[in-house]
Parts: C-alpha cells; sequence; structure tokens
C-alpha cells in the first residue's frame, strides 16, 4: 500500500510540474488530474515524446524480469511498397504492453528492427528516387489484433531519405493499442526542389517517438484570487524599476543639447576672438559664414 | 504613482475595447435585414372583419407567421423548433391561430392581432398516427371546440383554453385513419380510415361527449393505397394499390357501399400509374396520371365521369364556400409565359366564376400551391384573391388580374453564397439615373453642414437621415473604390440563383437553373455549393465574371452530378452540363487558364479525379502541376481521414484525358469504439496573412505555422455524440486533431476530458477557435490552440539576416519534419453557438475578431486577443504594452459588440465574410431564415474619412481662409500705402 502512497504523491507532484501555468487550480481538479494521471502515467512521466533511436542492425530485445506480471512483450510489422507496389514486409517493431489495473493498456519501449534492403528492393527504390516517386509504409490499426480495422499509411517522396544512409523518421500517434496516425518522412527539412542524391550507404538509420494523446490546459477557475487581488489596490503589482535612462531620458537630451551647445560655443569663442582681431572688413564674407552657424547654434 | 497606474489602467482598459457598437442614427446606414418565412405549406386567410386583413401561413421551415394581406409585410412570426413540423393550421373563434405541430402532439393557440400565445396544450396517443386539425363549430359545453386526430386518439379541445373536453383511442393496430369527418349541421363526426390496407372502417362518433355510435367495416379485394379524397360529406374516392382501379365509397348513415371503376374506364389510353390528389371539392376528385391530371365528377350512385383533362402543370386549391351551399375552387393553369386563375364553383363545371390570365416570371417556374379566399366587390358581386406558392418557393397574391405583392421567400433556405465584383464604372456605361446634379449635391452638403453645426430643424435632421439612408453612392450598379459595392450570389434550396446588391440587399437578377430543374433523367436535384468560376482581373477584363454551380441528380453521393456556368452580371445561364459521374468533391485549383477561367478539380464517389473547363490549354496547365495537387477525404461514419495524389489518365474503357486515377498516400484510422468525428475545420482558400512572424514581449520572434493545408478534426465519444448531458463526464471526451493534409502527419493531437460537442471550430492564419461544452463544468468552453514552427525560430539574430544565413526564403515543404510547437488556452463562454467564422480583411493587417452565431441569433463580435493563450494572470508590463489582457477565465460577452444590434437573424445557419477593398473593413453576411449584412471594422476604420465627415465643411473653411488671406493682404496694402504717404 505503500507504494501506491509514493506514485500517488509522485504523480502529484508531477501534474504540478507539468502545469506549471495553472496556478489556480482547485481541489477539485487536482482530484481528477489524480485520476488520468493513473491512466495516462507514462506521458506524465516523460511529457516530452520518448525517442528511442535503434541501430539499424537488429538488436535483441532484452526481457526484464522484473517487471509487473500484467507485461508482455508483442510485435507488429512494418509493411512498405515501392510507389504503387503491393506491401511487402520491412521490418519489426517491439514493444512491451502494459495492463493497468483498471483494463487501459499501453506501449512502452517501443523498438524497431528494420530489415535491410535486397538488391531487388534496392534497385525499386534507385527508380523511385529517379521518377521523385513515394515511398510507402504501412502499419496495423491496432498491434494486438492485426490489421485492425484498416492499415495506417503513410508516404513520403523517396528522394526526402537519402542523407549518408537512409534516414528516417517515425511518430506514431497511439491511443490504447490503436494506432492511430504515423508521421514518416525524412528526420530534418526536405527542401521543395528535391535533388537526386543516392545514398552513401544503403541501410537505414530510424528514429521512432511513440506519442500518446496530450491533455488540454483547463479553463482558469479562480474566483476569490481575482477579487482579492482586485480589492488589494494598494499593493498593485509594481512596474519593473525601469532603467535610469527609460526614466530621465527627457531631462538628459535636453541637457545634452545644451551641453553641446556650450561646447560649440567654447570652440567658436576662441575662433571669433581670433578672427575679430583681423580687421573686419577683410573678410566680410567670411565673418557672415561663420557668424551664421554659430548664430544658429546660439538660437537652440 | 497611484494616479499614473489608475491613468494607465484607464488608457488600457479604453484602448483595450475600440468603439464597436453603432450610434442610433448609423442604423440602416451600411446594414440591411429581410425576412422571410420560407415555401408555403398551408395558409389561412383571415379577412371577414374590418380592419387589417391578414393570411396566416405555416411554413416548410416550421414557421408561422401572418402577413399582410395588401402588402405582404411580416405582421408576426414564430419559428418553432427544427423538430416541431407543423401538421396543420387554422383559425378559430375569428382570433385564434390554431397551430398542430411535432407529429400532432402539440396544439396552440396564437392570438391573431399581437402572435401571443394564448394556450398550449400536448396530447398524447397510443400510436404513432397521421395528424389531422378539424376545427368545428361544434359547442360542447358552452366552449367552442376543435376536433384534433393524433397519435391514434380523437380529442375535443376546447378553443378557450386549450382544455381536452374528450377523447377517444383508437388502439387498433393496423388501422390507419384517412379522414375526420364532421357533415354539415350535425352532431357527429366520421373517422374513416383503413384497416390492414385492405378494410374499409367508419366510426361514427357523437361530437358532444366521444362515445362510439356505430362501427362498419367491409373488405375490400384489393389494398388501398396512401389518400382518400372526400367527394361529399359521406362519400370518398380512393385508389387501390395499384393505382387502375377507382372506388368511391359512401357510407350514409354508417352502411357502406362502395363501387369500383377501373381507370382505364374512364380513359381511352392507358394512363399508367395514377395517384389520387388531396383537394376537398364536393363532388370532384382529382388524379394523376404520368401525362396528366384528370378532373373526375362523382354523379349519384358511385357514378364517374371524366370532366377534364389537363397537362402536368396543374393546381387545384381547396374548396371555398362563398355562401350558403355553394363552394368554388381555384384551377391554376400554365400556358407560355402566362398562368391562368380560373375559379369555378363546385356544382357546376362548365362555369367561370373568374377567369384570369397573368403574366408571370419565367424564373419562377411552375406553381406548386394555390389558396383562395373571396370578398364582395363594390358591385356586391363575389370577387376572388388567390395565394400561389411558386416553384422557387416564393409566395405571390394575385388579384384583379395582377400580382398584388410578392415575396422571395426561397431566400429563407440558402446554401451556399459567393460573391461577384461588380462592372467597372466606363464612359458607356451609363448609371445617369441614380446620379445626382449638382444642385442636390449642394443642398445636401448644405443640409450636412447645418446638421454639424447644430442649426438643422427637426425636418432638417430627418432629411439628412433620410438622406444618408437612400444615398445613390451606395446602391450604383458599378463598382466602387472601397470594394463594399459587391454582389452576393445565393443558391437556394429550390434551384434557384440570386444575385444580391450589397448596398441595400435588392434583388438585381435571379435565375431558376435548368440544370436543378426536376426532369427525367435528373429526378431529384439537389444544389450543392457555388465556385467562382472566371474573375477577369488583367487581360480578361471584356468579360463578365461567372459562377459555377455545383449540383447533383438525388440525395446519394453517387448520384450523377450537374453543373451549371452562369453569367454574373445577367444571370445568363450559358452553360449546363450533365455529368457522367458522381460528385463528392470540388476543389478550386489555384491556377487560371488565359480567359482567367479558374481550373476545378471534381472528385468523384469512385476517386477519380476530373478536370474542368475540358479544354485543352487546362490540360496543358495542369499537367505542369500535377505532382503538386494533392487531395484528403473524411469519412465520419467510418472515422478514416485518407490523403490522395493524382496518378495517371483513367483506365476506364472510354478514353478521357481529362480524368485521373488516384492514389492513396496516407490515411489516419480513429478507434471506431473510442472517437467518431463530429466536425472539421479547414483555412478559407483566400485568406491572407500578413506577417509570418509574431513578437512577443520581450523582443522575441514565433514563426507562426502558416499552411494552407491545415485540418482541424474534433472527434468525441461516440457514446457522447448525442445531446448535452446525455452522457456522464467519466465516458466523454473531446479529442482535437491539427493535421497537415498533404503528408497526414499530425501536428498536434489533444484531449479534452468530460467534453462533448456539438463543436463549432474556425481556423485562420495559424490558429483555431473551437467551442464545446464540458460537462464537469457544466458551462460551454472555447478554446484556442495557436500553432509556431520551431525551424524556423532560429532566424532571430539580426546578423544572421543581414548576413543572408537564414531559411526564411526558402520553400517549405511539408516533406520537411515539422518542428511545432502549440500553445492553447480555454475559456468559459456563456452562449451556446450557432455559426462561427473570423474577420477577413484583404490583406490581413487588421486586427482579428471572432463573429459568434449566438443561440439568439445574433451575430457577436469578439476580439481574437480574448482568446489568446498567452494571457496569465499578471501580465508583465512588456505584456500589457503588447496588448495582451490580464487571464479571466470567462470570455466577456460586451453588449455593444452585437454587429447585429437589435435585429435577430431567425434561424441563422452561417456566417459569411468578405474583404472590402479598405483594409480597415470587412464585409459580413449572416443567413438562416433572415438576411443580414453589415460593414465590420474590427479596428475601426483607420484608412478612410467617416462617412459623415462634411466635405462642406472643410471646403467652406479652405474659401474663408483664403478670402481672409486677401482681404488681410489687401488692408496690409493699404496700410503700407498709407504709411508710405505720411
Amino acid at each position: 500500500m505503500k507504494w501506491v502512497k509514493v506514485i500517488v504523491s509522485f504523480i502529484l507532484t508531477l501534474s504540478f510540474l507539468s502545469f506549471p501555468s495553472c496556478a489556480f487550480q482547485s481541489d477539485e481538479l487536482l482530484v481528477d488530474d489524480e485520476e488520468f494521471g493513473l491512466e495516462g502515467a507514462p506521458q506524465h512521466r516523460s511529457p516530452e515524446p520518448i525517442p528511442t533511436r535503434s541501430p539499424p542492425v537488429t538488436s535483441p530485445t532484452r526481457k526484464r524480469h522484473s517487471d509487473l506480471d500484467s507485461d508482455s512483450k508483442i510485435q507488429f510489422s512494418l509493411d512498405h511498397a515501392f510507389g504503387d507496389s503491393d506491401f511487402s514486409p520491412a521490418g519489426t517493431f517491439s514493444a512491451r504492453l502494459k495492463t493497468w489495473s483498471h483494463g487501459g493498456q499501453t506501449l512502452t519501449k517501443l523498438r524497431f528492427s528494420r530489415n535491410s534492403f535486397s538488391d531487388v528492393e534496392k534497385e525499386k527504390f534507385k527508380n523511385l528516387l529517379e521518377s521523385d516517386d513515394f515511398y510507402r509504409i504501412r502499419l496495423p490499426s491496432n498491434v494486438l489484433s492485426p490489421p485492425g480495422r484498416d492499415f495506417i499509411i503513410s508516404s513520403v517522396k523517396a528522394r526526402c531519405l537519402p542523407r549518408e544512409s537512409l534516414d528516417e523518421h517515425f511518430v506514431i500517434h497511439m491511443e490504447g493499442v490503436n494506432v492511430l496516425a504515423v508521421n514518416y518522412g525524412s528526420p530534418g527539412s526536405c527542401p521543395y526542389p528535391r535533388n537526386l542524391k543516392l545514398p552513401a550507404k544503403w541501410s537505414f538509420s530510424s528514429h521512432t517517438v511513440l506519442k500518446n494523446s496530450e491533455q488540454a490546459p483547463r479553463a482558469p477557475v479562480f474566483t476569490e484570487e481575482i477579487l482579492g487581488g482586485e480589492n488589494a489596490e494598494g499593493e498593485v503589482v509594481q512596474p519593473a524599476e525601469r532603467s535610469f535612462w527609460a526614466k530621465y531620458w527627457m531631462y538628459l537630451i535636453p541637457l545634452g543639447l545644451i551641453v553641446m551647445n556650450a561646447i560649440t560655443q567654447a570652440m567658436n569663442m576662441p575662433e571669433e576672438q581670433a578672427t575679430g582681431q583681423v580687421p573686419a572688413q577683410g573678410q566680410p564674407s567670411a565673418g557672415a559664414v561663420q557668424r551664421g552657424p554659430s548664430s544658429a547654434v546660439r538660437r537652440r | 504613482m497611484a494616479i499614473m497606474s489608475f491613468i494607465f489602467a484607464f488608457f488600457f482598459f479604453s484602448s483595450l475595447q475600440p468603439i464597436l457598437s453603432l450610434y442610433e442614427d448609423q442604423v440602416g446606414l451600411m446594414d440591411w435585414h429581410q425576412q422571410y418565412i420560407g415555401k408555403v405549406k398551408q395558409a389561412v386567410f383571415h379577412t371577414h372583419k374590418t380592419g387589417r386583413k391578414r393570411v396566416v401561413a405555416s411554413t416548410e421551415q416550421n414557421i408561422i407567421a401572418t402577413l399582410d394581406l395588401r402588402s405582404g409585410e411580416i405582421f408576426w412570426r414564430h419559428v418553432l423548433g427544427p423538430n416541431d413540423v407543423v401538421d396543420g393550421i387554422d383559425i378559430a373563434l375569428g382570433k385564434y391561430v390554431i397551430t398542430l405541430s411535432s407529429g400532432g402532439s402539440i396544439l396552440r393557440a396564437w392570438n391573431l392581432p399581437d402572435g401571443q400565445m394564448v394556450w398550449e396544450s400536448s396530447l398524447h396517443g397510443p400510436k404513432h398516427s397521421k395528424s389531422l386539425l378539424l376545427t368545428t363549430n361544434l359547442i360542447i359545453e358552452k366552449d367552442n371546440s376543435l376536433i384534433v386526430f393524433s397519435n391514434g386518439r380523437l380529442n375535443a379541445v376546447s378553443c378557450i383554453d386549450g382544455e381536452v373536453l374528450w377523447k377517444k383511442d383508437f388502439e387498433e393496430e393496423s388501422l390507419e385513419v384517412q379522414q375526420v369527418i364532421q357533415p354539415p349541421g350535425s352532431d357527429f363526426i366520421y373517422v374513416v380510415g383503413f384497416a390492414a390496407s385492405s378494410q374499409f372502417e367508419t366510426y361514427k362518433i357523437n361530437a358532444k361527449n366521444g362515445e362510439l355510435l356505430k362501427h362498419e367495416s367491409t373488405a375490400f379485394s384489393g389494398r388501398f393505397s396512401g389518400e382518400v379524397s372526400l367527394v361529399s360529406s359521406e362519400t370518398v374516392a380512393a385508389l387501390d394499390s395499384t393505382g387502375s382501379i377507382l372506388l368511391t365509397i359512401s357510407f350514409h348513415n354508417g352502411k357502406i357501399s362502395s363501387q369500383q371503376t377501373p381507370v382505364s374506364n374512364l380513359l381511352e389510353d392507358s394512363p399508367g400509374l395514377a395517384v389520387i390528389i388531396h383537394s376537398s371539392v364536393t363532388g370532384i376528385f382529382a388524379i394523376k396520371t404520368d401525362a396528366a391530371t384528370i378532373f373526375i365528377r362523382v354523379i349519384g350512385e358511385g357514378k364517374l365521369e371524366v370532366v377534364e383533362k389537363t397537362n402536368h402543370e396543374t393546381v387545384v386549391s381547396d374548396a371555398l364556400s362563398i355562401s350558403e351551399g355553394q363552394q368554388a375552387f381555384a384551377l391554376v393553369q400554365h400556358a407560355g409565359s402566362n398562368i391562368h386563375l380560373t375559379v369555378k364553383p363546385a356544382h357546376d363545371w362548365d362555369s367561370n366564376l373568374l377567369k384570369e390570365s397573368i403574366k408571370m416570371d419565367q424564373q419562377r417556374g411552375f406553381v406548386h400551391k394555390v389558396f383562395i379566399n373571396n370578398y364582395i366587390r363594390t358591385d356586391r358581386s363575389h370577387g376572388f384573391r388567390a395565394l400561389i406558392v411558386m416553384e422557387d418557393h416564393s409566395l405571390l397574391l394575385l388579384q384583379q388580374g395582377a400580382i398584388v405583392w410578392s415575396r422571395e421567400d426561397g431566400l429563407a433556405s440558402i446554401i451556399d453564397v459567393t460573391t461577384s465584383e461588380l462592372p467597372v464604372e466606363k464612359a458607356g456605361v451609363s448609371v445617369a439615373k441614380v446620379e445626382l446634379n449638382l444642385f442636390e449635391w449642394l443642398k445636401g452638403h448644405v443640409l450636412k453642414l447645418k446638421g454639424t453645426l447644430m442649426l438643422a430643424t427637426p425636418e432638417d435632421i430627418a432629411a439628412i437621415q433620410y438622406m444618408r439612408l437612400k444615398s445613390s453612392e451606395k446602391s450604383k450598379m458599378t463598382r466602387d473604390h472601397n470594394g463594399f459595392r459587391k454582389l452576393l450570389i445565393a443558391l437556394t434550396r429550390a434551384g434557384k440563383l440570386f444575385a444580391l446588391h450589397t448596398g441595400d440587399g435588392r434583388i438585381v437578377w435571379s435565375h431558376l437553373l435548368q440544370s436543378l430543374h426536376k426532369s427525367e433523367s435528373c429526378r431529384q436535384p439537389i444544389g450543392l455549393n457555388l465556385h467562382q468560376w472566371q474573375v477577369p482581373h488583367h487581360h480578361a477584363l471584356d468579360e463578365n465574371p461567372s459562377v459555377l454551380v455545383v449540383g447533383r441528380c438525388g440525395p446519394s453521393s453517387d448520384a450523377l452530378g450537374v453543373l451549371s456556368l452562369v453569367d454574373s452580371y445577367t444571370g445568363k445561364e450559358f452553360s449546363s452540363l450533365r455529368l457522367v459521374h458522381s460528385v463528392a468533391q470540388v476543389i478550386p485549383l489555384p491556377y487560371t487558364d488565359s480567359t482567367e477561367q479558374r481550373l476545378h478539380l471534381l472528385i468523384d464517389a469512385d476517386k477519380h479525379a476530373h478536370l474542368y473547363p475540358k479544354t485543352p490549354e487546362a490540360i496543358d496547365i495542369f499537367q505542369s502541376e500535377f505532382s503538386n495537387v494533392y487531395w484528403y477525404s473524411v469519412d465520419d461514419d467510418n472515422g478514416i481521414i485518407k490523403g490522395y495524389a493524382l496518378k495517371t489518365k483513367c483506365s476506364g474503357n472510354v478514353a478521357d484525358e481529362f480524368c485521373f486515377d488516384s492514389r492513396e498516400l496516407w490515411s489516419i484510422v480513429l478507434p471506431s469504439e473510442s472517437e467518431k468525428i463530429i466536425t472539421t475545420a479547414t483555412r478559407k482558400l483566400n485568406e491572407a496573412v500578413h506577417t509570418q512572424a509574431k513578437l512577443i514581449a520581450d523582443q522575441d520572434v514565433m514563426y507562426k505555422y502558416i499552411s494552407s493545408n491545415l485540418l482541424f478534426v474534433a472527434t468525441v465519444a461516440p457514446k457522447a455524440s448525442g445531446e448535452i448531458g446525455s452522457v456522464t463526464p467519466e465516458e466523454s471526451w473531446l479529442v482535437v486533431y491539427l493535421i497537415d493534409t498533404v503528408t497526414g502527419r499530425v501536428l498536434h493531437r489533444m484531449t479534452h476530458h468530460g467534453s462533448q460537442g456539438p463543436v463549432q471550430a474556425v481556423l485562420s492564419e495559424n490558429w483555431v477557435v473551437y467551442h464545446y461544452f464540458n460537462l464537469r463544468a457544466h458551462r460551454y468552453e472555447m478554446s484556442v490552440i495557436e500553432i509556431y514552427d520551431q525551424s524556423r525560430a532560429d532566424n532571430k539574430d539580426v546578423w544572421k539576416l543581414v548576413v543572408g544565413n537564414h531559411n526564411l526564403t526558402s520553400p517549405v515543404s511539408s516533406y520537411s519534419r515539422a518542428e511545432v510547437i502549440t500553445k492553447s488556452q480555454s475559456y468559459f463562454f456563456t452562449h451556446s453557438l450557432k455559426a462561427i467564422a473570423v474577420t477577413l480583411t484583404v490583406k490581413g493587417i487588421t486586427s482579428k475578431q471572432l463573429l459568434i452565431g449566438t443561440i439568439g441569433d445574433q451575430v457577436l463580435a469578439l476580439d481574437k486577443r480574448f482568446l489568446d493563450p498567452r494571457r496569465s494572470v499578471n501580465p508583465t508590463q512588456a505584456e500589457r504594452e503588447e496588448g495582451i489582457i490580464p487571464l479571466t477565465d470567462s470570455l466577456p460577452i460586451i453588449p455593444q459588440s452585437y454587429i447585429t444590434h437589435s435585429l435577430r437573424v431567425e434561424g441563422l445557419q452561417s456566417i459569411i465574410t468578405v474583404a472590402a477593398k479598405l483594409e480597415s473593413t470587412t464585409l459580413v453576411f449572416a443567413h438562416g431564415l433572415d438576411l443580414f449584412f453589415t460593414h465590420y471594422a474590427p479596428s475601426r476604420t483607420y484608412d478612410s474619412l467617416t462617412e459623415d465627415f462634411s466635405y462642406a465643411l472643410l471646403l467652406i473653411t479652405i474659401v474663408a481662409l483664403v478670402a481672409a488671406i486677401f482681404v488681410t493682404w489687401i488692408l496690409s496694402q493699404r496700410k503700407e500705402l498709407q504709411d508710405r504717404w505720411r
């Protein structure tokens, strides 16, 4: 019984952490969160998608015996097709099926082993690359009783895949044991004028991500808090302290101008004295020229 | 400091809501409102009393309305709900309108003068049956009573208070009651019907207390079909189920005697299957065959005689008793462009009480229904007026050989709306009749000036107001600089196309589409949607713009399609096509040919794509973009969304180079046990987005994920797809998806637990707003999701931008991995919604507002800033400056922001927004039973002078200033001269 408490408190803290914006959650909501937390605990444990990088070579999956009894291992296959050809097996996903006490089932620890291309397939893929055609994959819509209602199909222009090796990226959207959709494509960008480029290595490097549904943020429920905030008019949030410049720029700019004015005047003074010693009739134009700007400055 | 913050808060809140409301004198300046009632099903005249003569009508849109018989205006109108179908109406006691609705289970009385409900009583019975309403002048316990047969029970209801006086059940399982008859002047009622389709049953019932007096039944060798026609109060005519044998059954004094007459005896040629027409003319009934309508008179004991055989388009009214023992009825026949209205006495077919020929607009189609009424002429003879319902659902009153008024009630059932520009004003085009002369122009401005200077008398003010309302500017038939004048082209359910002028809402032209006309090859044509086919732009300005009307022959999605092309200036249908394939989807492509005809791709039920127009040029244009065309389909029933691309030419046996096969690219399969698709939403194709980036408070940039291929899908638990409250919060949830429709990637998926539909959603730019019901909070909620592109987020560095080391100009491909982040937030909202739309401006600079069609049939504008996921309880200074509103749990409803002000758009269905040329303004058209149009400026008209700006005042000021300059100049000259002389 103790570990239940531990888990509950752990989830409670997690649910707090995962909803940092909802600072005003009431008790009622917390109860709900707890309930959903239990249901979709893996999501809470990893709000970020779980990227599992599997090596291109098939890796033997280990079975951990310390797990709960309700865990079982399942496998489902990935099929592929070149252009409009028929689908043929291309790899296997293996995962552990976790059955929750209330009946829900989720997949965890997804691993993927990709079959490498045979020579025929290589040739077909090359043809796809040349014709800029689609490389299509499919998954069963139900992992327990494949193919379920229908297959989940996804496709990508073949020219998006080759890099060093053939890079692919799966995001599998799941709801319990049902696969809803799969986002399939290259892990990076695939800019539009797709150029023909053959991969250096004819092996796949696959990234797989399993995604479950996110919970929507709840409408904020607050009544007293806002009223309280309004009542305490005196302690309205002080606007953040502004910088010296932001506060006093209106005084600083005229001050700066006055200073500049003074400097130019000070600069002009000796010149004027210097020209003043020379007979004024000699250079009337020069004097006018010099007087012009200085008077302008003075007028400021 | 407190004062500072107060002032700041004051300015903040005053800037929060730009004045959205109107002043009283601005009503009707830019908006118009039209009220309709729909296709009339039944009409009852009320003309006995002196005073205002009226007609009461019930319509297929479940409306009860009374219209002024002089003008056709609506006195009052009540919209019963969509499930409250009106079965019958009548007038009782000369002051109550009685309506029987909801399958005969609700009986209501409305006060005739003002439409107040007087009483309502609910009638329930043992089984579902036909409902019949019969008003009698029977007096039971001093009360005038109504006889209602519904749900297998005969009720006598008091007219005064709706109390059920007595009731009698007809529980026999197979009994189908056809008629309830009260012979005039008697105090018993006949209930006539069929049992097990082959037995004729009559029940004679005491009208005072519901006691069964007599029950007779006779078996008939064949089976009866549907209707019976009442020939007299004790005789009915019926047809057998083969449609070839006529039966006249009389039940005088409860004794049943029947006569069988083969239809072929009456007609020489074999008429095919006949159907009896419901009418109530004594001695005469009518049957309708494939070729003709045949009127048959019953002479004596079941002898039949054909009195007239007319062509198909003949409509007969119910009998009207004009004097003691005398009945009359009306016949309407078509003859070319005229219709002939004939009123005949029931006893004598060959004489006519009235024969009129009226010229009828061909665009109204055939007459569907006629109702007649009589009046006493000035020379004491009988006069008749007829109310006719046409094929296009319009309603006309005919009297003295003329159309007194007409109502275009087809506009109450608009299916789709598009807009068209008006012609450019040219030297050749005469608009003189709406132009004012200079004197009037000046007079108008002087009046305006007086108004501005507060010198105007009340008469002047009235004249100014009249001038503003009737401004010829707004109703001109040419394009204007601001793009306010347009044609709204509306397709109605009757298959008629209307062009409405946005200035004043008048009908510029209307056209009953030939392609949507019932014919041998197309039995049940229905209009689907409208698309802009040709929008002349640069090099094809001489062409008129045109619209494409898509329809199909029948309600199922694999019925063959029909296309029509209609000129938007004249309303002429210049091309109509019967397709050899079905139409499941119409995709307007972003390509046009050299005559600016837009290419359209029609997807049929077998997922073949057909290109239109079928020209070699179109195929050339299309071939170059062939590999970039993708589309998707949503299968609501199975919960499967699929994406397609084009493959090759069709591989059918007919070589058709405009047909293409498709290939499936992706599919999303939603688990049927937990999710059911209820709503989808996409971006409007013509929406403009001004900025890709959004600057947020701390000088940071977020890039909007703007893709025209974004699809919003909302699913609910299958259990929770019913009414609100039918499930507990634990077993209902709402899941929303954002899907890229090219690759089928789910960009975002989110679950609202304990929530339920119906969902209304609108998707615009990079956000989607949707409305649903939260079962836990017992309130409606609106949520927003904003989606931002992270792959461009690195482009914040100014230096990178300067050096050109950024990816902002590279083309965006759906095949790149989408790195998006979403932000979302939910708010409570008081109303439930009927429709939701968003304002649309030409460049997308003006801030957006949501237009919400509330349950009260009004349109409410709500600033999108209230639905900002970044709202927080205490926004920082920088966030406040950016315009972020402090977080509240519910969205405010500001009474001034109802853009329909005091009006209601009854039965609101959808809100359409169109961009004007002026960036600040969007044109809003809301339609349901009523139509409403207005201009709306979400951030006020910052780019134009208001319409009440006084140019005259400006002119006078300038003149006065110039004059003053001259005067002072002369004065100064003079003064200078004097100074010189001194």
